[in-house]
C-alpha cells in the first residue's frame, strides 16, 4: 500500500511526534488553527540570548498538519530567531519531502506560522502580511 | 424485504455528462461530492451556450426580438420551478443567487418586520450555517432568541424537544428537509403542523431534498423553502426562494434598485408585483435558463426514480461500509429514512487525510466540518468524510470507494 503524499516518513512523526507536550520552562506560547480543517498548532518555545534553546507543540488535526509541525521543532532548536524568521514554504516543503498541493498546503504551513508567530511575539514586533497568509 | 428497484438506465445517463469522462490522478473520476455541487449534463450546458450564443439580452424593459426571447425563456424557467416543486402560483417563485441568499432574503425581510424582543427563533442542531447565521444575526440585533431542536442516537430530530421549543413565543421555525451531514430526511409536515398550531412561520431548507425527492411545497405546508440550483444539476449562482404569495405580499422589499420598482419619484419608490418586488438589478438570466434545462432533465426522469435510484446506492454503500474495519457511520441506519448522504469517520484517520488519499484514486468525498459546526460539536467530532450520491453514481464507484477505504486504512496502519 502506498500513497504519494503519505510518505512512511510522514506517517512516522504523524504517529510518533517528537517534542510533543508542555515545556515547562518556556517563555513563548503560540497557537493558532486552520478554519477550513479544524487544525490545531499550540508551540511553546524557550528562548535566550536571541535563539531557541528548546522548543515543544502540541495539537489536533490531519496527518500533514502535525507532521511538519513535529518535523519543525526539530528544525527549530538551536536556531536564531532571525533563521526562523527567514524561513518559509520551500523550507517546509523540503522537510515533509512533497508537495501537498494547494488543497492541503494550509495544512502543511500552519506549524510555520506559529512558530514565527511565537518569534514576532517574543520580538514584540508586529506580525508581517506574509506570516498572516502562510496558513 | 422487496427492494424497489430504480427504473433508472446509469449508463445512458452517464454519457449525458461530459465531466464523467474525465480522468483524475490517471484513474477515471468518481464523483461523491454532490451534495455540495452536482455535475451538469450537456443539455444544461447547451441551454446556457444557446441564451449567450442567439439571444443573450436584458430582460423585461426590451422591445426587440432578443430581449422578448431571453424573457420568455427566463419566466418559463420560473414556470417550471413552480411546477417541479408544486408551488400552486409561479409569483411564488423567487429566483436568489443560491439558497444562502433565499434564507437571508427571508431573515432580512420578513425577520426584520415581524421579529420583536423577546421572540423566539426555532432551529435545529443539524441545520446548515446558512440556516443558523441569518437568524443569529436577526435575533441579536432584535434582542430574541435562536433554540435549538436536539438530535437523537439515530441521527434524528427529537419529538420531545418539537413540542417543548416551538411556543406561543416562537416566530418562526427553520429546519432543513434533509441533513446535508446525517443525511436524515425530516418529518417536516408533522414539524410544520406545530409551528402553525403555536401561530408560528415555517421554512423549510430545501437544498438537500428537491434535487434528490419529490417535494411538494402545498403538501409540505410550509411558507417558505429555499434550495440551490447547482446541486440539482443547474449551474452555480442560481437559486430559488418559494414562498406562500399572501406572505411575500406582506413582505417589504430585500434589495433596491432596477427591476423591482413600479416607479420611482424623488419623493419615494413603489414596488413591482410578485416575484419581481424581491429581484432587483439585472438577474442571473442564463442561470435561471440553465436551471429551467436541469428541471427539465429531471422530470424526464421522474423524482420518484431519482430517490429510488439514489437509495439503492447509498443502500449498497451503507452495507459494504460495514466491513471496513474501524468505519464509523454517522446518521440513521434505516435507508429509508435518509438522502444519499453517508458520513463518516475511518479510525482515527483524520477526514482531510482521508479525502487526500481518495483523491489519489480518483475518489471525490467531502471532508471538514461541512457549514454544520454545532453538528459536528453535538456528535463530538472534529471533522468527518462524506459520500453522496447521486443519478450517475453505480454500485461498481462504490466498490472502488470501498478498496479505497480499505486502503487508507492500510496506510496509515503502518
Amino acid at each position: 500500500m502506498s500513497s504519494d503524499i503519505y510518505k512512511d516518513i510522514i506517517l512516522d512523526y504523524y504517529r510518533n511526534p517528537r517534542n510533543f507536550g508542555d515545556l515547562p520552562d518556556a517563555n513563548v506560547r503560540a497557537k493558532d488553527s486552520n478554519p477550513l480543517c479544524g487544525d490545531i498548532i499550540e508551540m511553546q518555545l524557550r528562548i535566550g540570548d536571541g535563539k531557541i534553546s528548546d522548543i515543544r507543540f502540541k495539537g489536533k488535526g490531519c496527518a500533514i498538519s502535525q507532521a511538519s509541525a513535529s518535523m519543525l521543532t526539530e528544525v527549530a532548536k538551536g536556531k536564531t530567531l532571525e533563521d526562523i524568521k527567514a524561513m518559509g514554504k520551500p523550507d517546509v516543503l523540503t522537510l515533509l519531502g512533497i508537495d501537498p498541493g494547494p488543497s492541503r498546503i494550509k495544512c502543511a504551513l500552519l506549524g510555520l506560522k506559529v512558530l514565527k508567530l511565537a518569534v514576532y511575539m517574543h520580538l514584540g514586533q508586529a506580525v508581517t502580511e506574509e506570516v498572516k497568509q502562510l496558513a | 424485504m422487496v427492494e424497489k428497484l430504480s427504473t433508472i438506465n446509469v449508463a445512458r445517463i452517464r454519457e449525458d455528462f461530459p465531466i464523467l469522462r474525465r480522468q483524475v490522478n490517471d484513474k477515471p473520476l468518481i464523483y461523491f461530492d454532490n451534495a455540495a455541487t452536482s455535475q451538469k449534463p450537456s443539455s444544461v450546458i447547451e441551454a446556457i451556450t444557446r441564451y449567450y450564443r442567439y439571444y443573450n439580452a436584458n430582460i423585461h424593459r426590451g422591445i426587440h426580438k432578443l430581449a422578448e426571447e431571453a424573457t420568455l425563456t427566463h419566466e418559463e424557467s420560473r414556470e417550471k420551478v413552480a411546477k417541479f416543486i408544486n408551488a400552486k402560483q409561479t409569483c411564488e417563485i423567487v429566483f436568489t443567487r443560491n439558497a444562502t441568499e433565499a434564507l437571508n432574503l427571508v431573515a432580512y425581510s420578513w425577520g426584520r418586520s415581524n421579529v420583536r424582543k423577546g421572540d423566539k427563533i426555532v432551529l435545529t442542531i443539524m441545520e446548515h450555517h446558512s440556516n443558523i447565521v441569518p437568524w443569529q444575526l436577526l435575533a441579536q440585533e432584535k434582542s430574541g432568541t435562536v433554540e435549538f431542536i436536539g438530535v437523537n442516537d439515530e441521527g434524528e430530530l427529537r419529538q420531545d424537544d418539537v413540542s417543548k421549543l416551538i411556543d406561543d413565543r416562537t416566530k418562526i421555525v427553520c429546519v432543513t428537509h434533509a441533513s446535508n451531514v446525517l443525511g436524515t430526511i425530516n418529518p417536516i409536515k408533522d414539524i410544520g403542523r406545530v409551528a402553525h398550531e403555536h401561530g408560528a412561520v415555517f421554512l423549510v431548507d430545501a437544498a438537500q431534498s428537491v434535487p434528490h425527492m419529490p417535494v411538494s411545497v402545498q403538501d409540505i405546508d410550509c411558507d417558505f423553502a429555499a434550495f440551490s440550483g447547482h446541486k440539482m444539476l443547474g449551474p452555480t449562482g442560481i437559486g430559488v426562494l418559494y414562498g406562500k404569495a399572501e406572505r411575500l405580499e406582506g413582505m417589504p422589499p430585500f434589495l433596491g434598485g432596477g427591476e423591482m420598482i413600479r416607479e420611482v419619484h424623488t419623493t419615494g419608490a413603489t414596488w413591482k408585483d410578485l416575484p419581481y418586488k424581491f429581484e432587483a438589478g439585472t438577474p442571473n438570466i442564463s442561470g435561471a435558463i440553465g436551471l429551467g434545462a436541469a428541471v427539465d432533465y429531471l422530470q424526464n426522469m421522474g423524482m420518484g426514480n431519482v430517490l429510488a435510484h439514489e437509495k439503492e446506492i447509498a443502500s449498497y454503500a451503507l452495507n459494504r461500509m460495514k466491513e471496513v474495519e474501524g468505519l464509523e457511520i454517522y446518521g440513521p441506519t434505516d435507508v429509508n429514512r435518509r438522502v444519499g448522504v453517508v458520513s463518516f469517520n475511518l479510525g482515527d484517520i483524520h477526514a482531510h487525510d482521508l479525502a487526500s488519499i481518495l483523491d489519489e484514486d480518483g475518489i471525490a468525498i467531502r471532508s471538514g466540518h461541512h457549514c454544520a459546526q454545532p453538528l459536528m460539536e453535538f456528535l463530538g467530532i472534529p471533522a468527518a468524510s462524506r459520500a453522496s450520491f447521486y443519478i450517475y453514481n453505480t454500485k461498481e464507484e462504490v466498490d472502488a470507494l470501498i478498496e479505497a477505504l480499505e486502503r487508507a486504512r492500510k496506510i496509515f496502519a503502518r
